[in-house]
């Protein structure tokens, strides 16, 4: 995707060779990767609040533009221009760590994601591993936020979300080993091609009751209904964001919604084979869809997941703190634990299309 | 200069300073933050050297899970700076002995002669394509298979005595029975009475 760009630059300016060329390459990737992204984050918010709305029987935002559609804009420049206001005797540097804390840590993750054949910013051999790892991150924020704003509801968000986001890491990352074990590699551009061929060769048959547990633990991990015990409005008033206000607050909410968007790519990389279109090798449908660019069947598998999200929300009420935790210790860690070696079984049989 | 000579000054340079003032913080939290990224310029050092899977595995265990439940610790309980303070003093005498002793024994290693750049060959590049992962998977599952166990059997036994030390049945725990409430009976809550409407005692 960005060879030509790449290639441009080498020949057109070879004095510009070295260090300074390799910088100002990544760094026009990023941003031509990060815009799309934030305009994405702002119309998944909007999106939630439609299909919510007539989940419930409502409209939802329809005042700002045609049938809302500016409405991200215009919550963006209210954000933008409200003060924000840091509590009495709250630590301010890491009061104002904390959003950042949470969002660097999102965008960054999508430095390894591919979205096409040829469409990643670095392809990483460890990019599985560095999602992982990058994603773990994510939790200072969470726990600075609650710490730093010297006051009882963010705490108690805080150290529910904490305990819950480190609890189901560890769902997520033996999930994860399920898919290495089957794809042989952490490499998330192999572990796509390994699943090349038809929606048959996908790995959510073999895997499925991982791609189930993977699903649940990504709500987890985005503390998305019914487990957003972090924010928790009945109960602790919206947790962790109490005190925040303006920009602060708004790094907090695009960093949930760009990691919702995350985990979607993840899944859908993992279980749904990624770019791969689902009518490979099929007869006429294969020819009849051959112009279809890949990075659409990826991104029209991702909406199906972020519209599960939003269908989640609307559906179930708030599972209780301890439940939550019951439901990752002896339901999920068990299942994960005995799916491995049933995985390892099959790779060993050469079971099907998929090993 | 090389560019990545220029990332190795940065990321040194981040990881002594973040170190220096992780020893000099007053506040826990900060010392604790200041230690995370400490870890995070020393694992963009091992990227530097190619050891990719060692870098991940330290941003995942240390930042991603250690350090989260050191700052739990953190927070949880309420330090009293003052009275830490206080005693710093009393061990003041030992602390420069063991500071004393341990830059001796630093000194010594060093001054040994084996650490100049002449002793250490220049780590060769590796050709594109190498896997860092499967060599370390190749070393670590056929030749080091049994220390490998070991180290696993060990921290099992560990998980298994921390979670017996903890879980003890405490008679107060109202704790649910989930399998009993889910496959409980109406019969066994409910009673249905059947009362007729139509008899009923005239008031005299």
């Amino acid at each position: 995707m960005w060879q030509g760009f790449v290639d441009f630059v080498h020949q057109s300016l070879p004095w510009f060779d070295g260090g300074l060329a390799v910088v100002i390459i990544i760094l026009i990737k990023g941003v031509t990767l990060i815009l799309p992204l934030i305009i994405m984050m702002a119309y998944m918010t909007y999106a939630e609040r439609k299909v919510i709305g007539y989940m419930q029987l409502r409209i939802g935002p329809n005042r700002v533009g045609p049938i809302g559609l500016l409405q991200p804009f215009a919550d963006v420049f209210k954000m933008m221009f409200k003060e924000i206001i840091f509590p009495t005797k709250a630590n301010v540097y890491l009061f104002v760590l904390a959003p950042i804390l949470a969002f660097v840590p999102a965008i960054a993750i999508w430095a390894v994601i591919p979205l096409g054949q040829d469409f990643y910013i670095t392809n990483l051999d460890i990019s599985l591993l560095y999602v992982l790892a990058i994603g773990s991150v994510g939790v200072y924020g969470i726990i600075l936020a609650g710490w730093a704003s010297n006051s009882k509801y963010p705490l108690l968000g805080a150290l529910r979300s904490a305990s819950l986001l480190v609890s189901y890491e560890i769902v997520i990352g033996f999930v994860v080993v399920t898919v290495v074990m089957a794809a042989s590699s952490v490499n998330l551009n192999e572990i796509v091609s390994s699943q090349s061929g038809g929606i048959w060769n996908w790995y959510w048959i073999p895997l499925f009751p991982m791609m189930i547990v993977f699903w649940i633990s990504a709500l987890a991990e985005t503390n998305r209904a019914p487990f957003d015990v972090v924010e928790g409005e009945s109960e602790i008033a919206g947790g962790t964001h109490v005190e925040y206000s303006g920009m602060c607050f708004a790094l907090f909410f695009m960093a949930e919604y760009i990691n919702m968007i995350m985990m979607a790519a993840l899944a859908v990389l993992m279980f749904f084979g990624g770019w791969h279109s689902p009518f490979e090798g099929v007869p006429y449908l294969q020819e009849f869809f051959a112009f279809v660019p890949d990075i659409m069947w990826l991104l029209g598998k991702m909406s199906f997941f972020l519209f599960l999200y939003l269908w989640i929300r609307a559906t179930f009420p708030r599972y209780r703190y301890d439940q939550i935790m019951r439901l990752c210790w002896k339901v999920f860690l068990p299942l994960t634990i005995v799916w491995i070696m049933v995985v390892a079984l099959m790779t060993q049989l050469h079971l099907g299309p998929w090993f | 200069m090389e560019f990545s000579s220029i990332l190795f000054y940065v990321f040194g340079f981040c990881f002594v300073a973040s170190s220096a003032m992780l020893v000099i913080a007053r506040n826990t939290l900060k010392a604790a933050m200041l230690l995370i990224l400490s870890f995070f310029s020393v694992a963009s050092l091992w990227l530097l050297l190619e050891a990719e899977f060692l870098a991940i595995t330290l941003i995942l265990v240390y930042v991603g899970a250690v350090m989260v439940l050191f700052l739990f610790v953190i927070k949880m309980l309420n330090i009293d700076q003052s009275t830490i303070r206080a005693k710093f003093t009393t061990y003041l005498p030992l602390g420069i002995f063991v500071s004393l002793v341990v830059i001796a024994q630093i000194a010594l290693v060093l001054s040994a002669g084996q650490f100049d750049l002449e002793n250490v060959e220049e780590p060769a590049r590796h050709i594109a394509g190498y896997s860092n992962i499967t060599e370390l998977a190749t070393d670590l599952y056929t030749t080091y298979v049994y220390p490998f166990e070991l180290a696993a059997v060990l921290l099992l036994i560990a998980i298994i005595a921390a979670i017996t030390l903890v879980h003890r049945k405490d008679s107060r725990s109202k704790k649910q029975n989930i399998s009993e409430q889910v496959s409980v009976q109406a019969s066994e809550r409910v009673r249905l009475a059947s009362i007729s409407s139509t008899k009923s005692k005239e008031p005299k």
